[in-house]
């Protein structure tokens, strides 16, 4: 080891003195710049520190557009006059607030909070009072204008929702960036807007766009003399979703008497064509700033207007599961094709009797006439056989009890019960007679409109099962693609081909047979599959006449189906809540209105509809 | 321990280099009384008293700096590294973060930001292995590879917090000290090759980034960059320089700072505080006192007994000669702005206590130049 101590300096002498030197040298371009900034050119900042008048306005970002299918608008913005005051400006805010308020004669102006919100930034940072005034309110406004220092109108994009309330769970809606989420994401400020629901959130990076801002120098009474420097907006990314509108705003009519969903989709790819959840609401509200009583009544109310049921409703399936049961017993070798079973009307079992809904049962059944009739007797001796394990097994490979994925937020699993699911929740062990409840949909079987509608769709196609998604494309502002989105496969179902043959054969003669439970489905030119069924809300000790039940205990009503059976191209499902009838009497109408509309969609002139839906689809087309 | 016996230590002591670093100091801290005033209520927050404790936590770390033979350290250096790395390495797991970053550990009444203590350590530890690595022939490429592996987890741990202009700072410095250690002509050769390949290749991999792309780097780098946000900060530190003219707006009387135009008045923008209140005047002054420090700092260089006294206090001075150079650059308006405070100047504790130890070091190496060679017993 050289150590040497004594030459250690010298040789770095030389180093040192260029180090002297770059010190010198950076610390005089230092004084220089501080000589340009303050004796150079010191006059001129000295008079823009005198009236620092320097604004930063900030240029929003015009939110990307949403088309449907065909390209029709969906969601769209419009130009908006808002008025706008620069805290700094006024000489009381308040005041200034109050006089705005009386000259617009506008309730929805909520001094306190806008005092609050011009506490919490900035004063030279403008704060919208009101979003979209009138004509008038700008009259008024430009003529007092003197009196109002620091308030001015600027004129920034609106979402409107053209069509209102139709397609309202799955489109969403956009409003004021709150707290809370300005601390989850970063690059939005005070006063921005931001998707709050359904699409408009759970697409909100692409819809966005990047905000551009300037800097502009006003005079002491904050009107603009010039602008300084400017960073453009980046205009959001457009949407093109696989909704159809016109079928949408026809579902959605349809289904106006009612509270319920209506899932439409493709099932070669898992494209919805049409989600409706009722009742609904309307997202312009929102988009212009919803008043505090608006939101109270919307969030208030007992039928839950916000709430999407297509995909955050759980209710019992009924016999829409006995498409489940049915495929477990014959992938099992539980029954075959020929088994028959006795339906007396009641089956008895662990000192109890089970029902059928047929008070009188339906004789001697085969699988294929236990699902055209939809016996239950049939399907409680079946599903004692397989065991609940097995049935939830199959109900799993058919998509139910898990989220289906779908791109929007809030969704439910539903619930799929198994014995270790009991213990886990109640500890308790499984009862044999609960897995009879299980067989025919009820019980602990809790199931979403959309997981149905993917339900039926995995079983029309062949057993795959893909994900549903609304979004088709995206588009960048210029037109061009920038995303894509392709079918996405969840998984396949695993069932033999004789077993989906044999439950499609009895899902056609459920709505083309003479004793089928859905014959009010039935299309005159094209062939509907589909399965009824009625969930129980509320367990009868006997019967009682459902309309002298409270609305709130009465059955909801189910409908799934698929058309053209031999090529599928729309599956459908319908729920009705607390419908006071059978899936056969409320719900399939509904399915059988919505493929015949969607056939005379797709096929044109030279399909012709059926008897109601004639003169509504010309209408609405 | 034997405080100072020899008397011929006493002798050396640079009370030149001591006195600058108070001026610059006790202007700050005017300063920071000044940028904390409410001119509303006529008083001034906390933030003036705090720094002057803090300072005198500093005088008291700097002290503790002279009282041994810096010699010492060079025996200590990988454990003031594993300590300094480790205390980084708490701060992504229990760190406090503020303004989105985690940069903080909290101790109870107070914080402290590794990241300083750890600028320190890697000094110390650079000076160690250059002291022994240094030949007249230059150094070569590969003693470069070491250096490199050392300054690598603090900075990428920094990079991660995230704080990019801390990260450029540790860059500087070891870039000053590898310089002093003097790089072979064929070293410097290569280097100089590899950068100027760097340099066109640049905008071709910026071009072919998409712009998202680049966005996302840029944000992941500087998460309060915001074009508009960052050059309204300049503007503004801009307006409030240029208006103090020649002799100022006088001691609490800047409108830019009472104002509140100034963004983070009293810790990356003192200067503009200070500027617009003390003028050209004041400004050159304070530069002229930086400037002082420096070569003052260097003479210490100059006369260090042995190479490891001479890197270590190149080390430090390095140091403070770069954040002051950016931080003056970046309120100027000449350097984009990364959070970067101004050495002794700027509010801060954690920052004060370090620069004013590291300052202790230069003392020491400047006092023990005489004394005997006692460390080497390996």
């Amino acid at each position: 080891m050289q150590l040497n101590s004594r030459e250690a300096p010298n040789e770095m002498r030389r180093r040192l003195l260029f180090s002297g030197l770059g010190v010198l040298g950076l610390f005089s371009a230092l004084g220089l710049r501080l000589y340009k900034l303050q004796i150079g050119e010191g006059e001129s900042w000295r008079s823009l520190s005198e009236n620092n008048r320097i604004r930063l306005q900030r240029i929003t970002a015009t939110r990307g557009l949403i088309y449907d299918r065909n390209g029709e608008p969906l969601v769209d913005n419009r130009p908006s006059f808002d008025v706008v005051v620069v805290p700094e400006d006024t000489t009381n805010l308040a005041d200034t607030i109050q006089r705005v308020a009386a000259y617009l004669e506008a309730d929805g102006i909520n001094v306190k909070a806008l005092l609050a919100a011009a506490r919490a930034r900035p004063p030279y940072e403008g704060l919208i009072i009101k979003r979209d005034v009138d004509w008038n309110a700008v009259v008024t406004l430009e003529t007092h204008q003197l009196e109002l220092p620091g308030v001015s109108l600027d004129v920034g994009p609106l979402r409107t929702y053209p069509y209102g309330p139709v397609g309202a769970h799955l489109l969403g809606y956009v409003g004021e960036v709150s707290e809370a989420e300005l601390g989850k994401h970063p690059g939005y400020r005070m006063g921005d807007l931001i998707g709050k629901f359904g699409a408009e959130k759970s697409w909100e990076t692409r819809l966005r766009g990047v905000p551009g801002g300037q800097q502009i120098e006003v005079d002491a009474l904050g009107r603009k003399l010039r602008v300084l420097s400017r960073v453009p907006q980046t205009q959001g990314n457009n949407m093109v979703l696989t909704l159809d509108r016109r079928l949408q705003a026809f579902t959605e009519q349809l289904m106006e008497p009612h509270d319920g969903a209506v899932v439409a989709l493709r099932p070669d790819n898992g494209e919805i064509l049409t989600l409706v959840s009722r009742p609904s609401f309307d997202p312009n509200v929102f988009a212009r700033g919803i008043k505090h009583d608006e939101w109270r009544e919307l969030s208030n109310n007992k039928t839950r207007p916000l709430n999407n049921r297509a995909i955050q409703g759980q209710y019992p399936p009924g016999s829409t599961f006995k498409i489940v049961t049915a495929a477990a017993a014959l992938e099992e070798g539980a029954v075959t094709p020929f088994t028959r079973i006795f339906c007396g009307g009641g089956y008895h079992f662990a000192n109890r009797t089970y029902r059928c809904w047929k008070k009188g049962g339906h004789g001697t059944v085969d699988l294929h006439r236990a699902l055209v009739e939809s016996c239950d007797v049939y399907f409680y001796q079946v599903g004692q056989r397989l065991g609940v394990d097995t049935i939830a097994d199959y109900a799993n490979r058919l998509g139910l009890g898990v989220p289906t994925g779908i791109t929007l937020d809030h969704e439910k699993p539903g619930l799929i019960p198994t014995s270790d699911w009991k213990r886990a929740r109640f500890n308790e062990p499984w009862f044999a007679g609960e897995t009879l409840s299980v067989a025919i949909g009820q019980g602990y079987v809790l199931a979403t409109p959309l997981q149905m509608a993917n339900l039926i769709a995995t079983v029309a196609n062949g057993g795959t099962r893909y994900k549903p998604h609304f979004v088709r494309r995206i588009d960048n502002p210029a037109g061009g693609v920038l995303e894509s989105v392709e079918p996405e496969v969840l998984g396949t179902a695993n069932l033999r081909k004789s077993t989906l043959l044999q439950i499609r054969e009895a899902l056609r003669d459920v709505v083309n047979a003479r004793n089928g439970t859905g014959k009010k489905a039935k299309l005159d030119t094209i062939e509907v599959g589909g399965k009824t069924g009625t969930s129980q809300v509320f367990k009868m000790g006997k019967q009682i006449k459902t309309h002298n039940l409270a609305k709130h205990l009465r059955d909801h009503a189910w409908f799934v189906a698929f058309a053209p059976v031999e090529a599928p191209e729309i599956a459908i499902a319908v729920l009705i809540e607390h419908a006071g009838g059978g899936g056969g009497a409320m719900a399939a109408p509904i399915a059988h209105d919505v493929a015949d509309f969607y056939f005379a969609l797709t096929r044109g002139r030279s399909y012709q509809l059926a008897g109601g839906a004639d003169s509504r689809a010309e209408e609405r087309a | 321990m034997r405080l100072m016996v020899d008397r011929r230590l006493v002798y050396h002591f640079d009370a030149v280099l001591m006195l600058l670093m108070l001026s610059i100091i006790a202007m700050g801290t005017v300063s920071v009384y000044s940028a904390s005033w409410d001119p509303h209520s006529a008083r001034a927050s906390a933030f003036a008293w705090r720094q002057a404790m803090w300072a005198t936590f500093g005088a008291v770390a700097a002290i503790a700096m002279v009282c041994f033979d810096y010699r010492k350290l060079e025996r200590w250096a990988y454990l003031t590294y594993a300590g300094g790395l480790l205390l980084l390495v708490a701060v992504p797991l229990v760190g406090s973060v503020s303004n989105g970053s985690r940069r903080w550990l909290d101790f109870g009444p107070f914080s402290v930001q590794p990241s300083e203590m750890m600028k320190l350590a890697l000094i110390v530890v650079l000076a160690r292995y250059f002291h022994r690595k240094m030949r007249p022939e230059g150094l070569r490429l590969r003693d470069l590879i070491v250096p490199v592996l050392f300054a690598l987890p603090p900075v990428i741990l920094i990079l991660a917090q995230p704080d990019l202009g801390t990260a450029g700072v540790f860059c500087f410095v070891v870039a000053s000290m590898v310089v002093l250690a003097g790089p072979s002509p064929r070293t410097w050769a290569t280097l100089g090759g590899v950068a100027l390949c760097l340099v066109p290749a640049l905008p071709y991999l910026l071009s072919h980034l998409k712009p998202y792309q680049l966005k996302r780097i840029q944000t992941f780098l500087n998460p309060e960059l915001d074009p508009l946000g960052a050059g309204y900060h300049v503007i503004q530190s801009k307006i409030a320089i240029g208006s103090g003219g020649f002799s100022g707006k006088g001691f609490l009387h800047g409108t830019q700072n009472q104002l509140k135009f100034l963004p983070e008045q009293h810790t990356d923008f003192i200067f503009s505080v200070f500027s617009e209140e003390w003028g050209f005047i004041g400004s050159i002054g304070l530069i002229a006192l930086y400037l002082a420090l420096m070569l003052r700092g260097l003479v210490v260089v100059n006369r260090a007994k042995e190479r490891f006294g001479a890197l270590l206090a190149f080390g430090v001075l390095a140091n403070v000669f770069w954040q002051a150079v950016i931080n003056l650059g970046m309120t100027t308006g000449l350097l984009p702005v990364v959070g970067i405070t101004l050495p002794f100047f700027s509010y801060g504790g954690s920052s004060l206590v370090t620069l004013m130890a590291g300052l202790g070091l230069v003392i020491n190496v400047n006092m023990r130049r005489f004394s005997p060679e006692r460390i080497p017993n390996f």
